[in-house]
């Protein structure tokens, strides 16, 4: 990818008719291709004793950071939510570590895989907003504080995943650009500074896409565990307001 | 001056200023939020984790509008849509 590629959609490997392999889907398959396998050898032979292998160590460190960070944020049991944001966070990890290997392009530098990974976080909202709390329950929040707030919270609905679109974009486009340019300004040593920095905002990059898949798909499914909390509060009134008299 | 260079000084000078401009206020907020974060942090040490992530995602958000501005310039200058239609157009 030269200077004047913005995308790796426009770095055709392979064409045949209306059929081109470009790097974006080349690497995406890479990618999938390295989790699913990896997956699939280490799961094949866990244990469940003192004893396992140091790839079993590494994933249920993994799996139990993912569910601790997931559950600290939505309050409530993250298992079924846990296949979604943690697919998307390895994915995008992966997809944007693995640019320092030399003649890897990330495939979330192209828009289009940003777009349909934000697009995945839109249609998983209503979704897991209406498995937890109905159909009608879930239109309701549309109309929540008044019927006035509708446009606005469809306009909000749209211009985040356009936002989360374009953020994950705009960070690694820009990140591989920088190594670019720097390449043609001072090509000894400060790329491979741009490339640390690269490292680190593409690890934030994937954090913060899946914490922010988080909090929009709890936003979607809080509304009537803040409604229990409430009516468990006000049962509970009485004797917190003599612990706080005690206290004070 | 002609179409294409008249496209060319257009675009180039507007890529610099949107970049410019739109990455003053995101600094000034983004050094706002951190500040506000390390003092909280330093008030509540217990709360770090809360406050870190918090602070992260609220960055995120800052940020995006600088990452607008700065995918705007990218457009402007790499694929610049009238460039490549005058281009046509002065040579067919």
């Amino acid at each position: 990818m030269d200077l004047k590629d913005i995308s790796p959609d426009q770095v055709v490997f392979w064409q045949w008719d209306a059929l081109s392999l470009n790097a974006t889907i080349l690497f995406t398959w890479i990618i999938m291709a390295l989790l699913v396998l990896a997956s699939i050898a280490i799961t094949g032979k866990l244990s469940s004793g003192y004893k396992m292998s140091r790839w079993q160590n590494l994933l249920e460190v993994v799996v139990s950071q993912m569910r601790e960070q997931i559950g600290q944020i939505i309050h409530q049991d993250p298992l079924p939510y846990m296949p979604f944001i943690g697919t998307l966070f390895l994915f995008i990890v992966f997809s944007n570590t693995l640019t320092v290997i030399p003649g890897f392009l990330a495939p979330t530098s192209s828009l289009s895989t940003t777009a349909s990974l934000a697009l995945a976080v839109f249609v998983a909202v209503p979704l897991f907003g209406i498995r937890d709390q109905g159909l009608i329950r879930y239109l309701k929040l549309y109309v929540t504080p008044t019927p006035f707030m509708l446009p606005f919270n469809v306009m909000g609905e749209l211009s985040r995943t356009l936002a989360l679109a374009v953020r994950l974009f705009g960070n690694m486009m820009s990140g591989g650009k920088i190594v670019l340019i720097l390449l043609s300004i001072a090509p000894l040593f400060v790329p491979v500074l741009m490339h640390a920095l690269g490292l680190l905002t593409g690890l934030i990059q994937a954090y913060i896409f899946a914490i922010l898949a988080t909090v929009y798909i709890a936003s979607a499914t809080k509304a009537r565990k803040q409604k229990e909390e409430k009516q468990l509060k006000q049962e509970d009134d009485k004797p917190q307001i003599n612990r706080g008299e005690k206290h004070g | 001056m002609d179409n294409l260079a008249l496209i060319g000084v257009v675009s180039i000078f507007t890529a610099g200023i949107t970049i410019a401009i739109g990455s003053i206020a995101p600094a000034l907020g983004e050094g706002r939020a951190v500040a506000q974060a390390l003092s909280s942090i330093a008030q509540q040490p217990d709360e770090t984790n809360t406050i870190t992530r918090t602070l992260f995602v609220g960055l995120a958000m800052v940020e995006s509008t600088a990452i607008y501005c700065f995918v705007v310039s990218m457009i402007l200058l790499f694929a610049n849509p009238f460039w490549e239609y005058f281009k046509n157009a002065a040579g067919g």
